[in-house]
Order: structure tokens, then C-alpha cells, then sequence
């Protein structure tokens, strides 16, 4: 299986391409006041089929009251080899939070 | 990262870089934790996970067969809709499945080739024939059952997109048992010949559905890796005792039987036993020789060449509209 090795980038791989068809990420919101929060992929060859394909296989039972889709090509991910680097400068600001202030611990509105 | 996985395939000893990615790996799974596709990950866990997502993906597809085939003979409109939202529901499974595949870096149209080629199992017991419209029945109960009780821990599993399109299916597939076993009670308090009608499937896919669980633990070697890997969290066997240990309870009910005598709870052991099964059987079925291997592959064939004009078409109409876009 030479295509195995190859790593993807984004969720559903950046090496997927259905022929023609290129790889949609889907993301759904909920609910009003709601994010849209990503579902998971599929093909479709253009915008238009990737709503429809979204709307069949991801809002069957009402999960969603808006969808967006976007090509998978277009989404820039941070570098997965960077693994801790690039998110280790929160670290050691607990100060960052509140939970860091012990001394107004039982002021009450606070 | 091409350029590593090129010197990957060069280098016999580790790379640095290989050696870090193993303890990495190795790290996430003990803490329990998540391997997600940009991960670094083993090539004999990948490629256990592209086979095991995809046969499973293969199976919701060929699935679909045995009771698409009664949507036109389905006894009233309410059981034809109810059907049809099922078959569609094993589509949509399908599908999410293979898209958690390809996230591993096999391309959708290589695992199509797969199944359609023959090179790539699904579940054999939809090598197994729908008869009556009982079967519609035994089908739900057990064998979306027997399908319940095997995916609900895979919804853990290590590999985060595999987990998360089980989470999903699992979510649709208890409306899949129920609707099943509603069809078993109905036929069961109608008239004797229903009644009978609904024993008789539950005769026929009893041991079948049993089987679904795969072969007992001392003959299925890489279930072992399986569950170090946390991609499986049970044996096969102990899945098989939980699924025997419910339906016993839930054939009452219906006021029927299982077809075994051997069913007991075991004190001692806290397990349930049943009969011994007939893995020659299984493993005839596995190697083409059920009773519908060759009818539901051609179905399948048919089908993805009966639709090329459409794909097809999609693709040219898509294309026009982006030149179209483009000139203007
Ligand atoms: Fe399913
Ligand atoms: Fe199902």
C-alpha cells in the first residue's frame, strides 16, 4: 500500500482527492447563539453539491440549523511536528487565570 | 513531510526523528489520550486501522443490500419510511467511515477499488439472504445489535476520527435494534404463521449474527495488538457473552426463543455461554462461498458503474462553472 506513508494535514487528508472531486470539511451549528463546529468531511465536485451532500449526511435528524463547507485545501493548519513548541508560552502564566489569586479568596462579588 | 517518510523507507535503523515520534505515540496511548491523523504513528497501526475502518466503512455499504430489497415490499407506509431512513442511515455510516479512513492517507477511489476488486472483506453476514419481512426484523434487532455492541467501545478507540464517526453511528444505531425488534413483536402477537415467520429469522440469523463478533479470542492473533493499541477494548468473545447475555433477556419478550440450548450463565466465570459455533462455516462465507457473496459484489459493481455517468457529469458540470467564473 504505497499511499499509506502519506501524512495528511488536514483531518480528513490533504492527499484525498475523489478524481475530480475535491475534499469539503463540514462544520455545523447546532443551534442559534451556537458555534458551528466541524462534523467531518466529504467530496462533492463544487460548493453547491458539497451544501447538499452536507445537509444529507450530516443534518438527518435535525443537528443543524446553518452548515458551512470549505475546501479542505484552503485550510492552514499549525505544523503538527511542532507538537508543544508552539503553544508552550501560556505555560507557567497561571497568572493568566483566576484561579492564580488565592489572597481574595472568599471576597464575596469578586 | 514527504521528505521524511522517504527517509523512513531508507534507513532500517530508527531515525531520530522515528524514535521520537514511537515514544510520542507510545506516551499518548498510555496516558489513554488521542492519536489524531497529523500524528506520528507506527505503519503497522495505520495500516491495521485503514483495514479495519475501511472493511467496517465496506460493510455499511454492502449492508445497505439485504434491506434496501424490501423497501418495495414493506407491509405499510410507515414501515417503508422507517426502512428507507435505515438504509439511508448505513449510507451516511458508510461514509463517515471512509472519510476517518482516508484521513490515514488512503484516497477514497483506492478503497472503493478495494472493495469492488474483491481485495477488501465487510461483514459476512451480509452474505446471508433476507427471505421474509421477519428478516427485516432479525436483521434490526440482532444484527444492528450485534453491531451496537461491538462499536460502543470503538467510540474509544485511540485513533480520534475513527472514535468520533463511531460516536455518530452509535447515536443512529439504537433506532436501527429498535425498530427491528418492534417488527419481531408485532409479527409475534399476530397470527400464528407471523408468529412462526418471526421464529424462523430469529433461527436463521441467531448464530450468523453471533459470528459477527469474529472468531474466539485464541484464534484471532491480532485482536491482542488490537488492545494494546487501545483500538479494541474487549475480545471478541467477551463481546460475543455480553450481546448472548441480552438477547436471552430480550427474546422473552417477544415471547419467542433463541435457536440454542447451551445458553447459560456461567456463576463462576460471571460470563455467559452458548453453543458452539460453526466457524467452517464463517470462514467459507469469508472466502466467497456464502450463500450471496457473489450476488451482493455484483450489486455493488452495478451500481458504482450505473452511477459513473453521474459523477461524471457532476465533475463536467463543475468544471464548466469554473471557467465560466474564471472568464468573467
Ligand atoms: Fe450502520
Ligand atoms: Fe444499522
Amino acid at each position: 500500500m504505497a499511499t499509506a506513508a502519506k501524512t495528511p494535514v488536514t483531518e480528513a487528508g490533504q492527499s484525498a482527492n475523489r478524481g475530480s472531486w475535491p475534499l469539503w470539511e463540514v462544520f455545523v451549528r447546532s443551534a442559534r447563539g451556537l458555534s458551528h463546529v466541524h462534523a467531518g468531511s466529504l467530496h462533492a465536485p463544487d460548493a453547491e453539491m458539497a451544501v447538499r451532500n452536507a445537509r444529507d449526511l450530516y443534518t438527518r435528524r435535525n443537528e443543524g440549523v446553518s452548515l458551512w463547507v470549505v475546501p479542505a485545501s484552503a485550510i492552514v493548519a499549525s505544523d503538527p511536528d511542532a507538537k508543544g513548541a508552539f503553544f508552550e508560552s501560556p505555560q507557567g502564566k497561571d497568572y493568566r487565570h483566576a484561579m492564580y489569586y488565592k489572597k481574595s479568596e472568599g471576597v464575596k462579588h469578586l | 513531510m514527504a521528505t521524511q517518510t522517504d527517509a523512513r523507507e531508507l534507513h532500517a535503523v530508527p531515525s531520530e526523528e522515528d524514535q521520537a515520534g514511537q515514544a510520542y505515540f507510545d506516551r499518548i496511548i498510555a496516558e489513554d489520550s488521542r492519536i489524531e491523523p497529523s500524528d506520528w504513528m507506527p505503519e503497522a497501526y495505520r495500516k491495521t486501522l485503514v483495514r479495519q475502518i475501511s472493511q467496517h466503512a465496506h460493510s455499511e455499504i454492502i449492508g445497505m443490500q439485504p434491506e434496501a430489497n424490501f423497501i418495495t415490499r414493506a407491509p405499510s407506509l410507515k414501515r417503508k419510511a422507517i426502512l428507507m431512513a435505515k438504509v439511508q442511515d448505513e449510507a451516511g455510516h458508510g461514509l463517515y467511515l471512509y472519510s476517518a479512513a482516508e484521513t490515514l492517507g488512503t484516497p477514497r477511489e483506492e478503497l472503493f477499488d478495494q472493495l469492488l476488486t474483491g481485495r477488501a472483506k465487510y461483514s459476512s453476514i451480509f452474505n446471508y439472504p433476507a427471505l421474509t419481512w421477519a428478516d427485516m426484523g432479525a436483521i434490526g434487532w440482532l444484527v444492528d445489535g450485534a453491531a451496537i455492541v461491538n462499536q460502543v467501545p470503538l467510540c474509544r478507540a485511540s485513533y480520534g476520527p475513527y472514535g468520533r464517526a463511531m460516536v455518530r453511528i452509535c447515536k443512529e444505531e439504537s433506532f436501527h435494534q429498535r425498530q427491528g425488534f418492534e417488527i419481531l413483536l408485532e409479527l409475534a402477537n399476530g397470527t400464528p404463521a407471523q408468529k412462526q415467520m418471526a421464529q424462523d429469522a430469529i433461527n436463521r440469523f441467531y448464530a450468523p449474527a453471533l459470528m459477527m463478533f469474529g472468531p474466539n479470542d485464541d484464534a484471532s492473533p491480532n485482536s491482542q495488538q488490537s488492545m494494546r493499541w487501545n483500538i479494541k477494548r474487549f475480545s471478541n468473545d467477551e463481546l460475543r457473552q455480553r450481546f448472548v447475555g441480552m438477547i436471552q433477556e430480550q427474546v422473552k419478550v417477544l415471547g419467542l426463543t433463541l435457536p440454542d440450548d447451551k445458553i447459560r450463565f456461567n456463576e463462576e466465570t460471571g460470563q455467559w455461554e452458548h453453543g458452539e459455533l460453526d466457524w467452517n462455516e464463517f470462514y467459507e462465507v469469508l472466502k466467497g462461498r456464502g450463500p450471496c457473496n457473489a450476488q451482493r459484489m455484483e450489486r455493488r459493481r452495478e451500481a458504482h458503474e450505473n452511477g459513473a455517468w453521474v459523477r461524471e457529469a457532476a465533475s463536467a458540470y463543475a468544471a464548466k462553472q469554473a471557467q465560466k467564473a474564471q472568464v468573467a
